[in-house]
């Protein structure tokens, strides 16, 4: 017999977890009481709980395993929301464990009582409020197998202070039989079959890639489909690394603030193959506009995300690393597609993918996310929201999956230096490299201390421009120049000493050459780094869409529309 | 456009506040709801009669779909639906005509004091409506529904 607390620790190392970030207080007493007593896996003490979920976030999305945050009761547990509603948005696997008041006390406002379970309802993929300390075992079984299975998701477990003292036998399940939850993880052979079909009637087919291939793990047999059939892709922000970068067939990001060539390939292709994608707003700008001239193939395993915004035409449920081994085998080899190609270079010839006027006299954001590039091709990279999130998903190289965390679903400020940390525990000994926006960067700030206190290196790089910027961009654009409560000039803390505060290596720059140099050096140094960096105050993230209108019509680059004039 | 659906779910606690969460997550009506058990312990049958365009109702019925205690979705079916009115009149009133009225809506009376009689009436919504409709002449002081019970023609 043993009681609740020593429970969950048990679970959480069968369940393999390394690491888990939390914060104690008075109904996680026990808990805590426990975790000090067990060496099986690390607990990190966050200092904001939304750090703790932010965390478990970057941990999950880095590692591909569960991340696991633990919390108390009340304010604790409501801390953590935004970062639970993040990992829904983006499908990331978590169990989140909050304390609650004892059972007997639920239901009667007691001191730090919230009905958390009622809260969290809405982003979570499944939630349980523990009532006996019989169903503790299966509970926390289940919290793990429906967060890491079919279309992943956080999981919360609500756990009363009596039932982590209480003392019951604990049998953990070695196998979870939910009745009323069975994904599909094999393509309906006839489905994919007249997939296969379609392609061979097709002209200009296009592969739309998104975060399901990734959490899927069917980076290779994308590859491999690709390379045997010559189709090309373009993916989404969260689909950024399924491909090489410069793989001859990506044809990059889509989107509000995707490459012309992407998007007029989006809206020209006859078929349109999604895999893993959810045809979010930010791709398909104005729906009745979208892919117009195309056949839908849907590939996903959450059925209820198929023909959800757009009409698929071949729904395939299942998990997309089957599905697509399974359209490898049907799909021939002897496919031409070369005029579709050269449509697409004629795009690329006229308005180049992602390109940017760089200047001697201010640093440009894009000139310094190249260089990072450059320098660390192979760093685990991080953003948070904000023009400069998109910067990095335009002009970052991304070769492998799992090396962006970003918040895509519900563009969550204040994300990056927590996942960094997560991302960093899951990334022992690589390069872990966090861009934020100046506004941002204050947002979590906290987290430094957790980073510099867990030994934990990251090098974060303010790309600061004075602005909020991103909604300074619509400003200009949409609203007259009328800069309202975005500016940030003169009113920001002196972010080097403020990080210099927390422990960390700090610098501020303002031109290439000391840019440089002090790259190198956060290299070099043990520590976790913070360069702010001075860029140009007013740059506007393009392409862009503007919110509602076709995605083939782009506000471009000035240059570039210079170029199309001469 | 008013809309019928059935949906079984696992027995366990919360998940009516699920299902319900759902509607009221987007702004969409419920007009009756029950919940009971099913001939099978372990499952509850939810019946939702509602109105509204059918986006938002397709939406919905996805995501009943995945949430975890979900069995099934049943919608767009052939349903047998009945549902149960009570209605309290003074016993004062004249009553003339309510006997044949309550044998034509399968009516009986549900309980009587010296002052009021409770009718209970059993059967589909529509009928319920134009039953109340007909009822007004003896001036009812109250009335209850129940909310459509629905079971699929199989
Ligand atoms: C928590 C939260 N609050 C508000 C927003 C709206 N928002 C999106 S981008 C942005 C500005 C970000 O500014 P900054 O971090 O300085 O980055 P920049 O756009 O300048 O690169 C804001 C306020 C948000 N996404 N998240």
């Amino acid at each position: 017999m043993i009681n609740g607390s020593k429970m969950i620790c048990e679970a959480l190392k069968l369940e393999g977890v390394e690491v888990v970030f939390g914060y104690p207080g008075g109904a996680a007493l026990n808990i805590y009481d426990e975790l000090y007593k067990q060496n099986d896996f690390k607990h990190v003490l966050v200092r904001h709980e939304q750090g703790a979920a932010h965390a478990a976030d970057g941990y999950a999305r880095a590692s591909g395993k569960v991340g696991v945050a633990i919390v108390t009761s009340g304010p604790g547990f409501t801390n953590t929301l935004t970062g639970v509603a993040t990992a829904y948005a983006d499908s990331i696997p978590m169990v989140l464990i909050s304390a609650q008041v004892a059972n007997s006390l639920i239901g009667t406002d007691a001191f730090q009582e919230i009905d958390a379970v009622g809260m969290s309802r809405p982003c979570v993929k499944h939630s349980y409020l523990v009532k006996t300390i019989e169903e503790l075992p299966r509970v926390l079984k289940e919290a793990f197998f429906i967060a890491r299975s079919g279309r992943p998701g956080p999981v919360h477990i609500d756990i009363p202070k009596d039932i982590t003292a209480t003392k019951g036998e604990f049998k953990y399940p070695s196998e979870i039989n939910i009745k009323t939850y069975k994904p599909t993880y094999k393509g309906n052979p006839r489905q994919i079959k007249r997939l296969a079909n379609a392609i061979l009637e097709s002209k200009k087919p296009l592969l739309y890639l998104g975060g399901g291939c990734i959490s899927s793990n069917a980076s290779n047999e994308i590859r491999y489909f690709i390379e045997k059939t010559k189709i090309p892709a373009v993916c989404t922000l969260m689909g950024l690394g399924v491909l090489e970068h410069d793989n001859p067939y990506n044809l990059r990001m889509a989107g509000m603030h995707g490459s012309y060539r992407a998007n007029m390939a989006m809206s020209e292709c006859d078929l349109l193959i999604s895999v893993g994608a959810r045809f979010d707003d930010r791709i398909t700008g104005k729906t009745s506009e979208f892919a117009k001239l195309a056949k839908i193939a849907h590939i996903d395993i959450d059925p209820s995300s198929i023909s959800k915004i757009i009409k698929a035409d071949f729904p395939i449920v299942g998990d997309i690393k089957n599905v697509m081994s399974d359209l490898n085998n049907e799909v021939g080899n002897n496919l031409d597609f070369s005029e579709w190609h050269e449509i697409l270079n004629r795009h690329e010839n006229l308005y180049p993918t992602f390109t940017y006027q760089d200047s001697d006299e201010v640093l440009k954001p894009q000139w310094v996310i190249n260089e990072c590039a450059k320098i660390t091709p192979n760093a685990n990279v991080i953003t948070d929201v904000g023009q400069h999130q998109m910067w990095v998903a335009q002009f970052f190289k991304f070769n492998e999956p799992r090396r962006l965390s970003t918040s895509g679903g519900l563009g969550t400020m204040g994300y990056s230096i927590p996942a960094a940390l997560g991302v960093a525990f899951a990334k022992n000994n690589e390069v872990v490299l966090n861009f934020a926006g100046d506004g941002s960067f204050l947002m979590n700030i906290q987290e430094l201390m957790t980073l510099t206190a867990s030994n934990k290196k990251v090098i974060n790089i303010i790309l600061n421009n004075s602005y909020l910027g991103m909604v300074r961009q619509w400003q200009t654009r949409f609203y007259n120049e009328r800069y309202s409560e975005t500016n940030l000039e003169d009113v920001q803390p002196d972010y080097e000493m403020l990080a210099k505060s927390f422990g960390c290596d700090a610098y501020r720059v303002k031109s290439k050459d000391e840019f440089i140099k002090a790259y190198h050096e956060c290299l070099k140094s043990p520590r976790t780094c913070v360069i702010d960096v001075v860029i140009s105050r007013f740059e506007d993230v393009l392409p862009m869409v503007p919110a509602g209108a076709a995605i083939y019509n782009m506000i471009l680059p000035q240059n570039l529309i210079a170029k199309d004039n001469k | 456009m008013k809309r019928a659906l059935s949906i079984i779910v696992s027995n366990e606690h919360g998940v009516l506040s699920r299902v319900v969460g759902l509607f009221s997550g987007r702004g969409y009506n419920i007009d009756s709801l029950t919940v009971a058990p099913t001939m099978n312990n372990e499952f509850s049958r939810i019946n939702i009669t509602t109105s509204g365009d059918d986006a938002a109702f397709e939406q919905i019925t996805k995501q009943l779909h995945k949430l975890i205690p979900t069995y099934k979705v049943l919608e767009g079916c052939e349903f047998v639906e009945r549902e149960c009115a009570l209605v309290r009149i003074g016993i004062n009133e004249n009553l003339a005509g309510l006997d044949s009225l309550l044998k034509s809506f399968n009516g009986s009376i549900a309980h009587s004091n010296d002052e009021t009689i409770t009718i209970c009436v059993n059967d589909t919504s529509d009928r319920i409506d134009n039953f109340l409709k007909t009822m007004k002449k003896f001036n009812p002081i109250d009335y209850a529904r129940s909310g459509s019970l629905l079971m699929e023609v199989k």
